[in-house]
């Protein structure tokens, strides 16, 4: 690994007047230290947020959850009031990784990734959450912009992440075997004005499938969505699936989420 | 450079490192235990496994830096005045390994299992220790060995 300077920030300011456009923040650092290790990526300035205090911790409200961007996978995983409010939020935190990963990984560092195949900007979207930042709101379906890519500027922190309570909902995902990163993770939340269907790993980037919410918004059922057909032209295709299997599989865990809620 | 100051097995250090330093290669060469493994070193093996302030964690995947006085907890500190920790014994008298390498890794990951869930169940055992790769495939006994530690822990 290339050499770095470490800070340690007190606060949002003081972690964003040490940023530049050579530096990085750290948060569980289950992304940016393997990428820096293997040379994919590399910076003058880690700046670690852990310290922190505001960024880390969960709300809810009756119509929330708010939960800060340095909070562990296992503490969304383990926390209650999630349970109680967006059990498959809870859930999806439980399935991420292996239990090292999610006594280290946080929300914030998730979503600012934006990996194709990872769980949470699903939520995101599914959710309706709005990404709260150092310096504005950003809702979710303007802020994942296309694959390892955000609607975030150089020096912008993530500070937490609100999501909307759906009347219900669910995460089903056919990880892969090894990695346990979504093949294909579909989210499906009915909320009162609408349902959305929010796909990870399909495509470059996680996406709200209009074709599933319109069937689910007439009937919300297993059996509206049965034996759809969705394009393939622009779904993802590699060793572990095609884009033509992916396509199939949407429409399967969409129809496996729609039973589970 | 940077100054890390933590209690490893019970003892305290302090020692200026390089900023880039891994939390395992301070443990395997600032401070010469060598019973923490590196295998995959992109954090997937598990080989690297030990506690901070009680939590398991990869610390291929760690700066020392960013851990700032904590608590660690490797392989060598389990032992208790020559005596192996009873998860340790389990392993042994299991065949609860091989080759041995994932073994260190196993150990720590697999106590924390037991500080969470005493009475795991095989399915529970083997989901928990999925960032743990055995390339001998000594599952089986591994599992065994685990449960055989939770009826004594």
């Amino acid at each position: 690994m290339k050499s770095f300077n470490y800070h340690s920030a007190k606060d949002s300011k003081e972690a964003s007047k040490l940023s530049s456009s050579n530096s990085a923040f750290l948060a569980g650092g289950m992304t940016t230290i393997p990428s820096m290790k293997l040379g994919l990526a590399s910076y003058k300035d880690i700046i670690d947020i852990k310290g922190i205090k505001k960024l880390s911790g969960i709300k809810v409200s009756g119509k929330s959850v708010i939960i800060g961007a340095t909070t562990k996978h296992v503490e969304v995983a383990n926390s209650k009031d999630v349970k109680k409010a967006i059990p498959s939020l809870a859930l999806l935190a439980e399935g991420i990784g292996d239990p090292q990963v999610r006594n280290r990984g946080t929300i914030g560092g998730s979503i600012a990734n934006n990996d194709p195949s990872a769980d949470y900007p699903s939520a995101c979207v599914a959710l309706d959450a709005i990404v709260h930042t150092n310096e504005r709101k950003i809702e979710a379906s303007k802020f994942f912009k296309g694959m390892f890519e955000t609607a975030l500027k150089k020096g912008e922190l993530i500070e937490a992440i609100e999501f909307k309570v759906p009347e219900k909902s669910s995460y089903q995902k056919h990880p892969n075997p090894a990695s346990r990163y979504a093949v294909v993770g579909v989210y499906v939340a009915k909320h009162k004005n609408g349902t959305i269907v929010a796909v990870t790993g399909a495509k470059p980037c996680v996406y709200n499938d209009k074709d599933l919410s319109k069937a689910l918004d007439s009937n919300f059922s297993a059996n509206s969505i049965s034996g759809m057909k969705l394009k393939s032209s622009d779904m993802n295709s590699d060793i572990h699936a095609s884009a033509e299997y992916r396509a199939n599989l949407v429409v399967i865990q969409a129809k496996k989420a729609v039973e589970a809620c | 450079m940077t100054e890390i100051t933590l209690d490893v097995n019970g003892k305290k250090i302090k020692k200026t490192v390089p900023d880039n330093t891994l939390l395992s290669t301070f443990l395997r060469e600032h401070l010469n235990l060598t019973g923490t493994h590196v295998g995959c070193d992109t954090s997937q093996c598990g080989a690297c496994v030990v506690h901070v302030n009680g939590e398991s964690l990869k610390s291929c995947t760690t700066l020392a830096a960013d851990i700032g006085n904590a608590k660690v907890t490797t392989i060598e500190g389990l032992e208790k005045n020559g005596k192996m920790h009873p998860m340790q014994e389990a392993f042994k008298k299991m065949h609860g390994l091989q080759c041995g390498f994932c073994t260190p890794g196993m150990v720590m990951s697999a106590i924390d299992l037991l500080k969470k869930n005493k009475n795991p169940s095989d399915n529970e055992i083997r989901d928990w220790l999925e960032g743990n790769i055995c390339r001998c495939t000594g599952y089986q006994n591994i599992v065994a060995a685990v449960k055989e530690a939770s009826s004594k822990m």
